[in-house]
């Protein structure tokens, strides 16, 4: 042990730096990810049984007429299909957050807040880690509906690439904005019952939005202003190879505000300081 | 007994032990540092410095405001009061400057179990901009030296609890930092293992240069020649190499010099409303 550690340190990070890190966040994600086959399996389950038995269930009883982007009457398999590609979105925006929690109970986050690498970059590797995860989960149910024939263009499993990135980053910055303010483990079971279903039951997912004013003005209004319903849209014009501009521009700002909002939840000085050290340490 | 911030009297300046750092920039300084957790109050104006290439114990019974300490130097808590700087670059103002010089070990583990023992040697270096190449490189380097070489491939789950701790310190290291902090590092490991340790890091200081920062409540992993800082009650006590604190308060050994202390603390803080 002759060498000497004390070795030349330049100032800054260069480019290259940040693209090692950045892979090396989105390595550790798809690792975590696949040692953990069943998330995977439930990632699918989850929106294969919508789609399997809730959708073949409610065909006749929910007609669809025709409203943009589709140009004839669709089954209503095919409406559901870009609202449980959100959904698995959701989930996994939400699966993210619960393992940034799991990762400061159980110490794993210090490792990496305390990299050098500014922490608002961190964090944004983290928000792609989860969403490239995210793309594999939903690019694996596109190509089991395929076999239930539900089959956009060919060309729109390209189209829809753009959008679920952004939806992704959407819900990811959501679910980590939410972490930053559960203190513990088992307080997750409320982002449950208090984000995920009310997200997902008034939102364009599962019923067109016409429908729903029918039903309730209020509730309609409601889905309007919930950001899960714009990144439906978003997904399902994409997939269509139309861009729904509003749906863009509410998907696009929720991202920049959940991201900022998050990124200043962890702030050393807001968001781990007022819940003070862990057990045992002082 | 007074709280002294300079280092013991006849101890080799730092650049006279390995001709570094000829400037006399101190690898670690805290400035009269105090934090709260709301009304509760956890440090109280703490200062001390580390040299580099030197062996700094931070004593202190549990409560005492190491972790809190901790947290602060490596930026997980923001600072309220005071100033913390690593190698002269302040952590509040620099702080992508000041981590990249600093390798921590924190009290609870942190490692990620679901991951092979190279596998978290390479998510650390990526999160510090390391290469895959160089990366591999060091770990293997660094995994050989902690003999860790034969379970690169071994889930970290299946390590024991003493190999856990050496990964961390090879993680810590892996960056090449020239301070390093332990967090009651040998907490819960068998004698040997906390031997193996402790001289490990001692070496570091030696061979490497590395200045340290031990934090613990056991009074046999503090050696005569060690600087020490006493921290009681978010406190800085004593400040000094253990044979100059012992002989200041009075003691024949740094148990009953400890003792003495904290007892005088006691005092103080029935003296205070």
């Amino acid at each position: 042990m002759s060498t000497t550690i004390v070795g030349q340190h330049r100032s800054g990070f260069s480019l290259a730096q940040y693209v090692t890190c950045l892979n090396g966040i989105v390595w550790r994600e798809a690792l975590r990810f696949l040692h953990q086959r069943e998330r995977f399996v439930s990632a699918l389950v989850r929106p294969l049984v919508w789609l399997f038995i809730f959708a073949v269930g409610f065909r006749q009883v929910l007609g669809v007429s025709i409203v943009p982007p589709y140009e004839t009457y669709i089954l209503y398999e095919v409406y559901i299909a870009p609202g449980l590609m959100a959904m698995i979105q959701l989930f996994n925006g939400m699966q993210s957050s619960l393992s940034m929690v799991y990762d400061r109970e159980m110490g794993n986050m210090r490792t990496l807040l305390v990299s050098p690498l500014p922490r608002w970059y961190l964090l944004f590797c983290k928000l792609v880690a989860g969403t490239a995860v995210s793309l594999l989960q939903v690019y694996a149910f596109l190509l089991i509906a395929w076999f239930w024939d539900i089959a956009p263009p060919p060309i729109g499993y390209l189209t829809v690439l753009p959008a679920l990135i952004l939806s992704g980053l959407m819900l990811g910055a959501l679910g980590m904005l939410i972490s930053s303010g559960i203190k513990q483990l088992e307080n997750f079971a409320g982002v449950m019952n208090f984000v995920i279903f009310p997200m997902f039951f008034a939102s364009s997912a599962l019923y067109p939005l016409w429908r729903v004013q029918e039903g309730s003005p209020l509730l309609y209004y409601i889905c309007l202003f919930n950001p899960f319903t714009h990144a439906v849209e978003l997904t399902r014009f994409a997939l269509y190879g139309q861009i729904n501009s509003i749906a863009l521009t509410v998907v696009g700002g929720c991202t920049a505000v959940f991201m900022i909002g998050a990124i200043y939840a962890y702030d050393p000085s807001r968001g781990l300081t007022r819940h003070g050290p862990a057990g045992g340490e002082t | 007994m007074t709280p002294s911030s300079a280092p013991a009297a006849g101890k080799p300046p730092p650049d006279a032990r390995l001709g570094r750092d000829p400037a006399g920039m101190p690898a670690l300084s805290i400035d009269t540092v105090s934090h709260s957790y709301g009304p509760r109050r956890a440090l109280t104006d703490v200062s001390f410095a580390v040299a580099p290439a030197s062996f700094t114990a931070l004593l202190g019974l549990n409560g005492a405001g190491k972790s809190t300490l901790f947290s602060l130097i490596t930026r997980l808590y923001g600072i309220q009061a005071g100033r913390i700087s690593i190698f002269g670059h302040d952590i509040r103002a620099a702080p992508g400057e000041a981590l990249r010089l600093l390798g921590v070990v924190f009290q609870p583990r942190t490692l990620d179990l679901d991951l092979s023992v190279q596998q978290n040697l390479l998510y650390h270096a990526a999160l510090h901009g390391i290469a895959r190449g160089e990366a591999r490189m060091r770990g293997d380097e660094m995994l050989a030296r902690l003999g860790l070489a034969d379970r690169a491939a071994s889930k970290v789950r299946d390590l024991s609890g003493g190999q856990m701790r050496r990964l961390e310190i090879a993680r810590a290291l892996l960056h090449r930092p020239r301070l390093l902090l332990l967090d009651e590092a040998t907490v819960g490991l068998d004698v040997k293992a906390r031997a193996d340790i402790l001289d490990h890091v001692r070496q570091l200081v030696t061979e490497q240069g590395i200045g340290v920062l031990w934090a613990t409540h056991l009074f046999d992993e503090i050696k005569p020649n060690d600087d020490l800082v006493v921290l009681h009650q978010g406190r800085v006590l004593a400040h000094g190499e253990v044979t100059r604190v012992t002989a200041e308060a009075g003691a024949q050994d740094i148990h009953a010099a400890f003792m003495r202390l904290t007892g005088a603390a006691a005092e103080f803080g029935r003296a205070v409303p």
